[in-house]
């Protein structure tokens, strides 16, 4: 299969000098059944600390599921999340918020009721003053930090080239720049995870190529990137690991090359050799 | 940032102004009075406002939380001989309990079934009115005494217009403040998205709680004060139909728009005095207003009127 040629993977991908992170996350024996259909059965795997991490698989396969297990969307039927050592299994997603922990999603959520800018100062959220009296009586250092948070804002819609947008209403932005908007959201909490639910999806190739370059500067940050990706090409030339999923379990797992070799994920993808 | 902070004090100076002047045009003390019902429904309608329009929840009781606070003001006062300061803020305080309690288990829900739970609290407090005769003077209602502080007696429509006029910058200053800070945004989120709210660390549960007691904590204070101005409550006041009219002066005005709850309120307080040339086809007249109203501004008077001019507007 050609979108998993070698060819493709980055250089610096491939190298082996990569050292290692501690696990940032992990994942034990996690299940969830909907109604007696398993969307997740046994599932165990760890994600190192600076890695980007992509999970693919078949549609159906439960990496949105995975997605909303991990987050504290929803809550598990069976095992554990750990993250940065702490049982987090089922925990609200505000708290897992504060631990450092935030996400997009792949059908957009976006406050469209606000500016884009004002987007993603609620991602400061956590970093600011959310008690009520101060805000009624505007005190002098809420306003103060209010217009910290609004100028981070402002850098990081232009981290993820959003620059002509800071004034615009979410609700009058193309599909691509929302996609942005997310992540920029998302980066405004100040993350150690950081999940991405199909970021690429419904963007153009140039698009995707921008998202792409978005995606690894975050991770030159330090912030640990989990995601879930379509788009192969991505995938096979940012992620440090892959693990593939099929029918809400465990395919393979490894580096690109070793998951794109691996004769189960072929399968998976194309169906079963005769 | 400039711009904001101008808008806000452009937008409150105005109402500011208007309030000021506007006696001038009253010729007697019918209109006045029409006017100071227009101030309570107004703080009602801001407070409101904040749960409908910014953090899109609904309540279809808000009256009861305005009688609650005009009934502890009459009874704690003609009743008990307390100071109607205190009594104002003692129904104040059990109003903000009351909504603590009822708020967790309620605002769990959603849409229909949300709006259910809170006329239920509504018609709760409606009957308790009625049937607590030997507490509230039952279904014909009981006299309030004048409101006194410092040995001053506020009586007469002049005292209270000011009274109300100054209660009213009061609260759209509290409002435009919370709206532009960071939970104001935190409940505008909650709005927009809970789960996108929640991932970036905002305790949605807290915050839904939060609005709907400050906004029942609105009501109350403008009952309290209703009642000693008015001298006379009923149980009508805290009724279903008057949590249905607060709710549609909001909407009518525009969601989401602090000025545009006054202006829904002021509206729709003025319109059946207006209609009364209609006699017998007030309401039918009434109800026609608002359906072109919603089908042909669906955002609301004042968001759509602001629309209509170039400049951006933070209302």
């Amino acid at each position: 299969m050609k979108m998993l040629a070698t060819a493709e993977l980055s250089p610096d991908m491939t190298s082996q000098a990569r050292r290692v992170g501690p696990p940032i996350l992990k994942v034990e024996h996690l299940s969830r059944e909907f109604g007696g259909v398993l969307a997740i059965g046994d599932l165990s795997f760890t994600i190192a600390a600076g890695d980007i991490h992509s999970i693919i698989g078949p549609n159906g396969a439960g990496k949105t599921t995975l997605f909303n297990l991990v987050t504290g969307v929803y809550k598990p039927s069976g095992g554990r999340v750990l993250f940065d050592g702490a049982d987090v299994s089922g925990m609200a997603p505000y708290r897992l918020a504060a631990r450092g922990m935030s996400r997009t999603f792949q059908n957009l959520q976006i406050f469209f009721n606000m500016t884009a800018l004002e987007n993603v100062m609620v991602g400061r959220h956590l970093h600011l003053n959310t008690r009520l009296l101060p805000a009624l009586f505007r005190f002098p250092s809420l306003v103060r930090k209010d217009r910290e948070a609004r100028d981070r804002a402002v850098q990081l819609m232009t981290e993820v080239g959003l620059e002509k947008y800071v004034d615009a209403d979410a609700a009058s932005m193309p599909y691509g720049a929302l996609k942005r908007l997310e992540i920029a959201r998302a980066l405004a909490s100040e993350p150690k995870l950081l999940l991405l639910d199909e970021p690429a999806a419904g963007l153009n190739a140039t698009e995707s190529r921008e998202i792409d370059e978005v995606i690894k500067t975050v991770a030159a940050t330090g912030v640990t990137i989990v995601l879930v990706e379509h788009d192969m090409k991505m995938v096979m030339g940012i992620s440090h690991r892959i693990t593939a999923l099929n029918q809400g379990r465990m395919l393979a797992e490894g580096t690109p090359q070793e998951v794109a070799a691996n004769p189960d994920v072929i399968a998976a993808y194309l169906g079963a050799a005769p | 940032m400039n711009a904001l902070l101008h808008g806000r004090l452009t937008g409150l100076l105005a109402l500011g102004a208007v309030i000021a002047v506007l006696p001038a045009f009253l010729p007697n003390n019918f209109y006045l009075d029409i006017a100071i019902l227009a101030g309570f429904n107004a703080v009602v309608c801001v407070g409101l406002n904040l749960l409908i329009g910014y953090a899109g929840q609904i309540s279809l009781g808000h009256a009861g939380f305005f009688g609650i606070g005009a009934y502890a003001s009459g009874v704690l006062v003609g009743s008990y001989g307390w100071p109607p300061v205190l009594a104002l803020l003692a129904g104040a305080v059990f109003v903000g309990l009351l909504a603590f309690l009822v708020a967790k288990p309620i605002l769990r829900l959603k849409g229909h079934y949300l709006a259910m739970a809170t006329l239920g609290i509504g018609i709760i407090v409606s009957i308790v009115l009625r049937t607590e005769s030997g507490l509230t003077g039952g279904p014909d209602g009981m006299m309030v005494e004048p409101f006194k502080i410092f040995g001053v007696e506020l009586y007469g429509e002049k005292v209270w217009y000011w009274v109300v006029g100054v209660l009213l910058v009061g609260v759209v200053w509290l409002s435009l403040n919370l709206i532009d800070s960071p939970m104001g945004r935190a409940l505008r989120a909650v709005h927009g998205s809970e789960v996108a709210a929640e991932v970036v660390g905002v305790d949605t549960a807290r915050f839904k709680v939060l609005v709907f007691v400050l906004s029942a904590v609105f009501a109350s204070v403008a009952g309290s004060l209703f009642a000693h101005y008015a001298g006379l409550i009923t149980p009508a006041k805290a009724d279903f139909f008057k949590s249905i009219e607060l709710v549609t002066m909001v909407v009518f005005g525009g969601m989401a728009s602090t000025f545009g709850a006054v202006v829904g309120a002021v509206v729709l307080t003025l319109l059946p005095q207006a209609l009364t040339i209609f006699q017998d086809y007030q309401q039918i007249v009434l109800g026609g207003i608002l359906m072109a109203t919603m089908v042909f501004m669906p955002k609301g008077l004042l968001p759509t009127l602001a629309a209509l001019f170039p400049a951006r507007r933070r209302a």
